[in-house]
């Protein structure tokens, strides 16, 4: 999928320049968005899904350019999935009316299309015998697994996902990161922001690197963790390996 | 305890216990007993009215309504109940000629009610998360289907089983309504305990009496409150 910003920028009103004016050409198909907290990923991810609108620039998708308002921003929403951190599943809902109530909402399958979606889904997800739960009733990892099987359940063209594993305990994410690899493995193209450097290095093909609003750095995630060019990605990466084992 | 405190001072005041009255009076209690149900629940309806249009101008964007709205919510819940109800009837009542006891009965208790289901609905729309919100824009619902398929259905969630609750003490609160002779349950009893003296006996109906209709009610709202339970 190609993405491309063109002098792509957001501020708040009372929180200014959070995105500094970017341009920024790829073809995406397993992209890991890293940097410093408080950087920019979360926004920049967020105006990728169309959820909040660019205060300037351009973004394109797939050579669709993305328009921020009105009924097109509602079909730009449809053809994407969206994974955040925690929490975003609907807590009324069992895990998989959570599934099916979108499908049938918003993508207009039949009530039997939409269970059958939901079902092949969750029994993949190993998650059948949690279906009738709420959200607070599984634990952190089956939530997010319940979160990808929604968001991958109408075919997006791209699939985001903003910290899936970040509240997760350890072997929930080593989990929740074997399915979004399964993912990859199919060919469906996502961009995740994430802590994960071993995810982000063998798992994606490519790297881009964000920090306080700046677009310092983009390439093959190899060169990226080997050679980074910036002194900030540098001693972003040190701080990351300094308790490594 | 209680009961045993009461029974103790009872015997030691030395009053025979004689409830054969109630035969006599059984049609005039039955007329109170439902002139208290007919009002608490025509005030329950027009007090979640005043509720729902309050709690919307508490977050309109427009100033002077959201003050309009937080004036009335101060105001009411910051002052006794039994000093607006002669307030309304006495002056207001009477300077718009609002003769029907049971309508000004009703407009009184909604207007008094209707600050406290204010807040309750106010809670819980406060208690929705931007992240759920998010979501439902994530999913790909409209605006409409937002509120539609998340707002609504954790506001009911959020807010039944505190409505049930407030219904408990509407139907309670009905009860000073007997000061503008409304003759409802407990104005029905203030009536017959004048002529027959049996103050013990009348009260202690009157308590049981509200107990069968507070006692459900409180029940049920556990019951929702654990049926809409889905952990937060
Ligand atoms: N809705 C908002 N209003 C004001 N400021 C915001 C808003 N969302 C994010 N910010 C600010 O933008 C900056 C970047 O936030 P974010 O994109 O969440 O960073 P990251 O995901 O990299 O941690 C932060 O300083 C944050 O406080
Ligand atoms: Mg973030």
């Amino acid at each position: 999928m190609e993405i491309e910003f063109r002098s792509l920028s957001k501020q708040f009103e009372d929180h200014k320049d959070v995105l500094l004016p970017m341009d920024f050409a790829g073809d995406v198909h397993a992209l890991a968005v890293i940097g410093p907290s408080g950087g920019g990923k979360s926004t920049l991810l967020r105006i990728l899904g169309g959820l909040i609108a660019p205060t300037a620039g351009q973004v394109w998708i797939g050579g669709e350019k993305v328009c921020y308002e009105g009924a097109a921003v509602e079909a730009h929403r449809k053809k994407i999935g969206y994974v955040f951190q925690l929490g975003g599943l609907f807590k009324h809902m069992s895990a998989i009316d959570n599934i099916v109530t979108p499908l049938i909402r918003v993508h207009g399958f039949s009530k039997e299309q939409a269970r059958a979606r939901a079902d092949e889904l969750l029994g993949r997800f190993g998650l059948l015998t949690e279906a009738n739960k709420k959200p607070a009733a599984l634990s952190g990892g089956q939530q997010q697994r319940v979160a990808i099987a929604r968001a991958i359940s109408a075919k997006p063209k791209l699939l985001l996902l903003d910290e899936p594993t970040s509240a997760l305990d350890p072997e929930y994410t080593t989990e929740v990161l074997g399915i979004i690899r399964e993912l990859k493995e199919e060919r469906l193209d996502f961009v995740i922001v994430t802590h994960e450097m071993g995810f982000a290095r063998h798992a994606c093909e490519k790297v881009l690197f964000l920090a306080e609003g700046q677009l310092l750095e983009y390439g093959d995630s190899d060169t990226i963790f080997q050679q980074p060019a910036t002194y900030k990605l540098r001693s972003f990466l040190g701080k990351l390996l300094e308790w490594n084992i | 305890m209680l009961i045993g405190f009461v029974w103790l001072s009872l015997t030691k005041a030395g009053v025979p216990l004689d409830f054969s009255f109630l035969k006599d009076f059984s049609k005039r209690l039955g007329d109170g007993f439902w002139l208290t149900v007919a009002l608490s629940l025509a005030s329950l309806a027009c007090s979640l009215l005043i509720g729902v249009a309050c709690a919307a101008g508490q977050s309109a964007k427009i100033l002077p309504l959201r003050y309009l709205c937080n004036i009335y919510v101060g105001l009411i819940r910051g002052t006794p109940l039994i000093m607006q109800i002669y307030l309304f009837f006495y002056i207001v009542g009477t300077a718009w000629g609002i003769e029907n006891r049971f309508a000004a009965g009703v407009i009184i208790l909604s207007v008094f009610e209707g600050a406290y289901i204010t807040e309750i609905i106010r809670g819980s729309l406060l208690s929705i998360e931007a992240a759920q919100i998010e979501a439902a824009k994530a999913v790909g619902f409209t605006g409409r289907q937002t509120v539609r398929y998340v707002v609504l259905p954790q506001m009911v969630a959020r807010t039944l089983p505190a409505l049930t609750g407030q219904f408990a003490s509407i139907i309670k609160d009905s009860s000073l309504l007997s000061i503008i002779a409304v003759t409802e349950l407990t104005q029905t009893i203030r009536e017959i305990s004048a002529t027959n003296f049996r103050l013990f006996e009348c009260y202690f109906t009157l308590g049981v009496l509200y107990l069968c209709l507070t006692l459900p009610i409180s029940f049920v709202s556990k019951w929702l409150e654990r049926r809409y339970d889905y952990g937060n």
